[in-house]
């Protein structure tokens, strides 16, 4: 049996159908602006990520060595999650997201060209050989940004004595891992695979130029270049060549990959010079990570008195 | 009583509104909670910038979308779109100017004069500028129509300038702009596809026309 509801309860069906009306507008407005914004989102690579869980930040050892800086360190966070590392990917948070396929145990350094007696050594036993530093170094990219990383390593240098070159050798030439099982993107022709580097004897012999294990006290982590790389301090990041599985001495000025893909843009030496524009940006100045505002790059990335004495004589402007 | 007139999809345009400004919010949220990564200003930089191609070029595809799938639906949203377009570039510029450079004058003065990536980037944001400005309903009337579109094809050099610009300010990896770059031609092919159509089709008419 129906109620029989007052009148004054019925809703009037213009009324009705307005409001059904609405709710429906409602809905599909609502389904635009979640599916127009969701699609900007993904296209502009904003899209939620899972947040990558931080490992804890060990202080960095408190003994300065004689070239570290005491500038505030960039987070561990960033440093191991900001890499350019385009063996797993162009963009900065792949290296982080895709090296997990790079296996830095066992491996093998192999030592070739102009030495006494060329050798293999596996990575375990080359660390035996050296003890290792804490160096805070400033790292100055290419690309205008930078960082002070606590690594931990050895001189390259006592790497090199060890490795006894013959006189003829003028150049160091590094080589990174060529396997596209473990690093993905050397199947497609983004470079010319493998990574190569290069460094002139005296540079090679520099005490600043180091050969990293470790940053911020822990081993080194696979985006970062696991298990060796290079660190020279005065020179543009890319030329710290990153998983080393070669070194061969030489007497002509090696290949080096960025050279190589860009001769207008990237030179042999690469050493910072805010005087020298990158020809499509100025490198007069840089934004260290982790501050918003930019501050002047340095010539030699501030260690000017340490290695300018290496390039008297040469034209600076050649040397980027 | 005829009902009162409505327009058959009132949702549409509040809703692209909405989701157009999406991003931006996104954006003021991860930069507020500190996760915009580590460099927060280029991760800003480099989205603004793509919203604005992305926006021109949403713009650009309404009339193929009408010649092709034959939906106008799109051309009601075109010049919304365009705006949005505009706003973003200006977001982008501004965050170049004031975030990035700090009204570093010489800098930025060396950037529009020497960079090319930079110059032909800073054309198309200034092309945009007499298209926004004459975007309304009384700019049309004063105008005229005829003139009206002419100026407004400046939006097709404008996209080709954007996608220039992106192609050459990324290091290596030429993926992704190009992939824009590729979208931005084949909308305009689809234009071009059809003037030569038209003009061919009204010659036809012309010349049945006179033999008749």
């Amino acid at each position: 049996m129906s109620r029989l509801l007052p009148s004054s309860e019925i809703t009037p069906e213009p009324l009705f159908r307005g409001r059904r009306e609405f709710l429906r507008n409602a809905g599909l407005f609502t389904l635009t602006a979640a599916g127009s914004g969701g699609a900007l989102l993904a296209l502009t690579g904003a899209a939620p990520e899972k947040a990558a869980v931080p490992a804890p930040e060990p202080a960095p050892l408190k003994v300065l060595g004689r070239y570290s800086t005491d500038e505030t360190p960039t987070g561990y966070a960033d440093v191991t999650h900001y890499n350019n590392f385009y063996e797993f990917g162009t963009d900065k948070s792949d290296p982080a997201r895709n090296a997990g396929t790079l296996k830095p145990r066992p491996w093998t350094l192999s030592v070739e060209g102009l030495v006494k007696k060329p050798f293999s050594v596996d990575v375990d036993t080359l660390l035996k050989w050296f003890p290792l530093e804490e160096r805070i170094y400033r790292m100055r990219c290419v690309e205008a940004w930078s960082m002070v990383i606590p690594w931990n390593g050895f001189p390259l240098a006592e790497l090199v004595k060890r490795c006894e070159p013959l006189g003829s050798a003028k150049y160091v030439a590094f080589q990174t891992l060529m396997d596209p099982t473990q690093m993905p993107e050397e199947r497609t022709h983004l470079l010319d695979w493998p990574y190569v580097e290069g460094l002139r004897m005296d540079e090679a012999l520099h005490p600043l130029s180091l050969i990293a294990v470790g940053l911020y006290g822990k081993t080194l982590p696979n985006q970062n270049g696991a298990p060796l790389r290079l660190v020279v301090p005065w020179k543009y990041g890319f030329k710290g060549i990153k998983s080393i599985v070669k070194i061969r001495f030489v007497e002509a000025q090696p290949q080096t990959t960025w050279a190589l893909t860009g001769p207008s843009e990237y030179g042999f030496y690469a050493n910072v010079n805010p005087a020298v524009d990158h020809p499509r940006w100025s490198q007069a100045t840089e934004r260290r990570i982790g501050e918003f505002s930019r501050r002047k790059t340095l010539p030699f990335n501030g260690y000017a008195d340490e290695v300018a004495s290496l390039y008297a004589g040469m034209d600076p402007k050649k040397l980027y | 009583m005829a009902p009162p007139r409505r327009l058959p999809v009132p949702w549409l345009k509040p809703g692209v509104f909405a989701g157009a400004l999406v991003p931006l919010v996104a954006l003021a949220w991860q930069g507020l909670n500190g996760t915009l990564g580590a460099d927060p200003v280029a991760i800003a930089l480099n989205r603004f910038g793509l919203l604005a191609l992305i926006f021109l070029l949403a713009s650009l595809a309404a009339t193929p979308a009408k010649l092709l799938l034959g939906w106008t639906w799109p051309l009601r949203l075109r010049r919304m779109l365009g705006l949005f377009a505009f706003f973003y570039a200006c977001v982008h510029f501004a965050t170049y100017v004031a975030v990035d450079q700090r009204f570093d004058w010489p800098v930025l003065w060396a950037d529009v004069t020497k960079r090319k990536f930079m110059v032909v980037g800073f054309a198309a944001f200034l092309l945009l500028l007499p298209l926004a400005l004459t975007s309304t309903d009384a700019s049309v009337r004063r105008l005229g129509l005829r003139r009206w579109k002419a100026l407004h094809r400046l939006a097709y050099l404008a996209g080709v300038l954007a996608a220039v610009h992106f192609l050459w300010r990324v290091k290596l990896d030429i993926r992704q702009p190009l992939l824009y770059a590729l979208v931005l031609g084949a909308l305009l092919l689809v234009r071009v596809v059809d003037a030569v159509r038209t003009r061919r089709a009204k010659a036809q008419r012309q010349t049945s026309a006179s033999a008749a």
